[in-house]
């Protein structure tokens, strides 16, 4: 369904299946076709605190879109084109090669330019040079993998991107923000009761959402920079299920203040509500399309919960999911085209995708405490929460259900609720 | 914490256990019974004539011997009908409700730890909901009962398991008092 575009003269191998822990993430499998390439360890980066070549094999294998090509007995090791040892590479089985150096300029920053090069056509497919202090050799490497993900897959890479979640430890709740990789997690807010449902705003500035701190649900907007919070819905009875437009002007929330669930908008700074259902049944959880034309939601106004879209402007509600009796927690990829969500079958609750053009159901995990599914903006992975040996923690699959992996860091307690957030602006 | 305050009390009640019945609609004001007023209760069998409406012991919401005492509605999965075996209790509660006007209760309702979290959120309004309106029904004013949900945050067994599920399918009747 989601067939990665590869140029057309690099040959597609099948993937062995990589199994090797790399730092916090734990690959769990996968199978599919994978983009073999060898990242060579970039020149002089031993000089420095970090291997940035490492970090973008990381990415790039986590990806589950390429397969690692061992470097090691490569001597010398090239950095230059002309340095390049075409047929060892291409006996090591490579389609790509990235070549790279890393070299001091101007205020202690460095300047790290990289290559990738066609194995078969002994071309160049792309290059680039950032320039970043030795506190961002994370993020430098990062942009570099999204550099080489995008010039091999016509895809946007997402090892730039940031998800946010909470982390529930005795009875504290921590809102924490990281990479998507898990590394450089900050505590953005602690409670003693609970947290919930955090989103983004679509510029990645702020998250929203549900806090008991007032002993009932209330919905709280919270600038990350500054850390200001705002309380944009405290009305009687539950405020919930905070979503931002794609505009960022105005959030769809679930409001129980005129009866019981159902879905309001209101402006991004807060204001009255403005009633969008009127069903009598339970409606919440919505999210807008990525046109803001829509809005899915989860009502059980059929006698079971199931995924159903309305207007914006309002009107009435077309049902999206028919497949068993319990379909919630809906996510809308950026392309418009597919809704993720959580399916229960026999007991269990798992990742499944429904592709709106054909209505076709795809159930992607095999797990059976899922929870909350959120895209990566480029729609080719899905974060979500499950448990393993009774913890909760957060797994990721592709949109083709073939590639998984989890996100073990080192955080202790029960990890929920993620949200991936949005591209970095450049 | 409320509620761990409550079973504490309960079980001291249990274990001072009397025998003697209590009138289910003894004229006692609720406001007027602090926790700490309530929780020596009856430390022996007499103690606790159903006529002495002055004593602190004689309030029926804390009488384990009184069906007032019983604060839980149980639910099967998915659903938010209040099975009929606990209507007795929740018409109990409501008959209660009619006769001491100033009574105020919270319904707080909760599900199992399965699912979404938001639709859990609105299932437990709809179990205190429903908790509510079979109460209203029976004559309780609608400003006497406050709802509220907690979804599946609140959890008070935390084994993933269908004992533990079924115990967290819940409502919590809660006195103003309490």
């Amino acid at each position: 369904m989601k067939a990665i575009r590869l140029f057309a003269f690099l040959l597609v191998l099948l993937g062995l299946g990589q199994a090797q822990a790399q730092l916090n993430i734990e690959i769990i499998g996968g199978a599919g076709k994978q983009f073999p390439i060898a990242i060579v360890p970039f020149r002089n980066e031993n000089t420095l605190p970090l291997s940035v070549s490492q970090v973008v094999r990381d990415d790039l294998a986590r990806s589950g879109v390429f397969r690692m090509v061992d470097t090691t007995g490569v001597s010398p090791l090239p950095s230059e084109p002309s340095e390049i040892n075409y047929p060892d590479w291409r006996s090591r089985a490579a389609d790509a090669i990235v070549i790279g150096a890393v070299r001091p300029v101007a205020n202690g920053r460095l300047e790290i330019s990289f290559r990738v090069m066609d194995a078969l056509k002994q071309t160049q497919v792309t290059a680039l040079s950032v320039t970043k202090s030795t506190a961002e050799l994370r993020a430098a490497a990062h942009q570099i993998a999204d550099a080489i993900y995008e010039a091999l897959t016509g895809a946007k890479g997402v090892f730039s991107t940031r998800i946010v979640y909470v982390v529930k430890q005795g009875r504290r709740y921590d809102l924490q923000v990281s990479d998507a990789d898990g590394f450089g997690a900050q505590t953005v807010l602690s409670s003693n009761e609970p947290l919930m449902s955090p989103t983004w705003s679509p510029d990645g500035t702020h998250v929203a959402y549900v806090s008991f701190e007032n002993k009932r649900p209330i919905v709280v907007t919270q600038n990350l920079s500054t850390g200001t919070r705002r309380v944009v819905a405290q009305f009687r009875g539950n405020n919930s299920a905070p979503t931002w437009s794609p505009d960022g002007k105005s959030l769809a929330v679930a409001l129980s203040r005129d009866s019981i669930s159902q879905l309001y908008l209101l402006s991004a700074s807060g204001g009255e509500p403005v009633r969008l259902t009127n069903s009598g049944s339970i409606d919440t959880e919505p999210i807008f399309s990525p046109d803001g034309k829509w809005i899915a939601f989860v009502s059980d106004r059929g006698g079971s919960p199931q995924i159903y879209r309305i207007p914006v402007t309002g009107g009435d509600a077309q049902r999206l999911t028919f497949n068993g009796s319990y379909n919630v927690s809906p996510d809308w990829s950026a392309d418009g085209k597919n809704i993720t969500f959580i399916q229960r079958e026999s007991g269990k609750f798992r990742v499944a995708i429904l592709e709106l053009d054909t209505n076709q159901t795809q159930v992607l995990t095999d797990s059976s405490l899922d929870e909350s599914p959120s895209f990566a903006p480029n729609g080719r992975l899905i974060m979500y929460a499950t448990q393993v040996g009774g913890r909760g923690v957060l797994a990721v699959v592709s949109a083709d259900g073939r590639w998984k992996y989890r996100l073990t860091n080192s955080v202790t307690g029960d990890i929920r609720e993620p949200a991936w957030g949005p591209l970095p602006k450049n | 914490m409320k509620r761990i305050a409550l079973s504490t009390l309960l079980i001291a009640v249990l274990a001072a256990c009397s025998s003697t019945p209590m009138k289910e609609a003894a004229p006692v004001k609720v406001e007027d019974k602090s926790p700490k007023a309530a929780a020596p209760a009856p430390t022996a069998p007499q103690a606790a004539p159903a006529t002495q409406a002055s004593a602190g012991e004689t309030n029926p919401l804390k009488d384990p011997k009184n069906i007032l005492s019983k604060r839980s509605v149980y639910f099967d999965l998915d659903e938010y009908v209040v099975r009929d075996e606990f209507k007795p209790m929740v018409q109990a509660h409501a008959r209660y409700l009619t006769q001491n006007a100033s009574a105020h209760m919270t319904v707080q309702g909760n599900t199992d730890e399965r699912g979404s979290r938001e639709y859990n959120l609105a299932l437990g309004q709809r179990r205190a909901d429903a908790v509510k309106k079979a109460m209203t029904i029976l004559g309780a004013g609608d400003k006497q009962i406050e709802t509220v949900s907690f979804g599946e945050e609140k959890a008070k067994c935390t084994q993933s398991e269908e004992f533990c599920w079924s115990q967290n399918r819940r409502a919590d009747i809660v006195y103003q008092g309490d």
